[in-house]
């Protein structure tokens, strides 16, 4: 038998090494960084001393009613936002999923709203928005409907920006869905065809169980983002009027790179962190009890 | 056959529906770019006007938009290439050695929020004397292309059979051999998929760029970003480099349509 090198026996860590690497030091040691600095009362401002307080900022940061609220908001947004875009997804997903003529355009058209730049989304339906030229104003005041503050208003502020994540992302529910309808198998359907069921009842009780775990794959990996959303927040509102529209991930962005709190700005990435880790294992265990 | 024809309108008037409910911002962007301010702030809008090039002259000329073009086209490169290099190994290594652990290490940097590493490496990289630098910059890409890399080729190395390489072995080619000379030239559909769509992510990726990047590297969404704040009432400036920026990222979709989706709907849907 011939004697194998080192690299053939050892590639199993050997090839993943170098990402393990990079990974370790730009993703795990950073965070491990951030845990550590939120045990302190460090501000940038005041130059590069800082003590250790232990959990005196995660006091001050949980106490804070601003914090509650960017927290509370982080989930309503996350909540509405991935509920209307799951329900309009699938639905969508079901008209589409026949054979038609220019089914291509149609999920190239869906596409666009994935890969449009959402800084530049935002900016784009800040002027949709705008409450003196905008279209959405005209478009409401032509149906004779009150016109809007949109995102002026501290009370519209969350369902509009709402409106903009639901155009960007419901499409990506609906690829995924239409992916999953394109592997299902014929035969239950037509079982369900033979024996009389209607189209109603096939779609209820055949479909859309049989396409169901990838719908809530689809839509837990769409809240992951959510709880994240960044982009389009910042670029329309910054978190206002005043903190209206302020979420955790636009809070703890303040705090670091505005106020330069790293203390307290590391206690808020640290809760935020833990957020999206608890959603995420959700994901782990639900894809790994589902075997999809 | 009545009832077929009103289903088939039905049908049609849907799907154009949600079209036109898909399209109205891209329409609304284009036709505003090629608006003069005065007919932008005329209200009710205009849907009719003489258009007008002024905005992208405005862009082009007044700005460095150039400049932001090419430093987001070398970082996007630079971040996918090498992302390419550590991710293909890793992502055979997985798919071959069933390595899920090290699967799920590696996808945390896509699941994790981006702003829990961001801080640190602005302390970090501020100390190394690296803000506004191509270095700190490709690196925190990296942390975006990585692991769609890993993710999109995990999945299709896991399609190609092992009699590929096991063939080779047997006749005495070692297994790294084997990976670069049989596996990779049969993997170009995944490779695509995985360029492709990491490159648009980094290309899209705003708040990396806005906390590392200063005037020196900055990138296309930041500069679209700054635009608004500079001239908040330039309308048809904003709309015309909101066009610029989407152009690159909506042509490589259209030209990669099939790679795209796959990769966007890769992981939800087996197979």
């Amino acid at each position: 038998m011939i004697q194998s090198s080192f690299t053939e026996r050892n590639l199993r860590i050997l090839f993943p090494l170098p990402a393990i690497i990079f990974v370790a030091l730009l993703m795990i040691f950073p965070i491990l960084y951030t845990l550590f600095l939120s045990f302190t009362n460090w501000n940038l401002t005041s130059g590069t001393d800082f003590s250790f307080v232990g959990f005196d900022s995660y006091v001050r940061v949980l106490t804070e009613p601003r914090f509650l609220h960017a927290l509370g908001r982080t989930f309503l947004f996350t909540f509405f936002a991935v509920l209307i875009e799951g329900f309009l997804g699938v639905a969508i997903a079901l008209i589409l999923n026949r054979a038609f003529v220019g089914k291509g355009t149609a999920k190239l058209l869906l596409l666009l709203p994935l890969v449009a730049t959402p800084v530049a989304v935002g900016i784009v339906f800040n002027l949709f928005f705008d409450p003196t030229i905008g279209l959405a104003n005209f478009m409401l005041k032509s149906v004779g409907l009150p016109q809007g503050l949109w995102v002026s208003s501290a009370s519209s502020v969350i369902p509009a920006l709402i409106i903009v994540d639901v155009w960007q992302w419901t499409p990506m529910i609906t690829l995924i869905v239409l992916a999953g309808l394109a592997g299902l198998s014929e035969e239950p359907v037509e079982a369900a065809r033979v024996d009389g069921a209607s189209e109603w009842q096939i779609l209820r009780y055949v479909t859309i169980p049989m396409v169901m775990p990838v719908i809530l794959t689809a839509t837990i990996l769409r809240l992951i983002d959510a709880l994240k959303t960044f982009d389009i927040i910042f670029a329309m509102t910054g978190g206002g009027p005043g903190y209206a529209s302020e979420t955790l991930n636009i809070m703890g962005f303040k705090y670091s790179f505005e106020y330069f709190r790293i203390g307290q700005s590391s206690v808020i990435l640290v809760i935020l962190f833990f957020v999206v880790f608890g959603c995420s294992l959700g994901i782990m265990k639900l894809r790994a009890s589902s075997e999809i | 056959m009545k009832n077929k024809l009103i289903s088939t309108i039905l049908f049609y008037t849907l799907v154009i529906g949600i079209a036109l409910l898909v399209l109205f911002p891209f329409l609304w962007m284009l036709s505003s770019s090629f608006k003069t301010q005065v007919d932008i702030i005329s209200w009710p809008p205009k849907f009719i006007f003489s258009p007008t090039l002024q905005n992208y002259q405005k862009v082009f000329e007044e700005q460095d938009f150039l400049q932001y073009f090419l430093n987001s086209t070398i970082i996007g490169t630079v971040a996918v290439g090498l992302s390419l290099i550590l991710g293909l190994p890793a992502a055979y290594s997985i798919s071959r050695f069933a390595q899920k652990k090290l699967a799920v290490f590696i996808l945390l940097a896509r699941l994790m929020p981006g702003i829990s590493f961001l801080m640190p490496w602005y302390i970090i990289f501020s100390r190394m004397n690296l803000m506004d630098s191509y270095t700190a910059l490709i690196l925190s890409h990296m942390l975006i292309a990585l692991p769609i890399v890993v993710w999109i080729m995990t999945t299709y190395f896991g399609t190609i059979p092992r009699e590929m390489e096991e063939s080779a072995m047997v006749d005495g080619a070692t297994r790294q051999y084997a990976f670069l000379a049989i596996i990779l030239p049969l993997s170009g559909p995944g490779i695509i998929t995985a360029t492709t769509l990491s490159f648009i992510f980094s290309w899209n990726n705003f708040m990396f760029s806005q906390v590392l990047s200063m005037e020196k590297t900055k990138t296309l969404p930041i500069a679209v970003y700054n635009f608004v704040s500079y001239a908040e009432v330039d309308w048809g400036g904003v709309m015309a480099a909101a066009v610029a920026i989407m152009t690159p990222a909506i042509i490589l979709t259209m030209i990669f349509q099939k790679y795209v989706v796959k990769g966007l709907t890769m992981g939800a849907v087996k197979g």
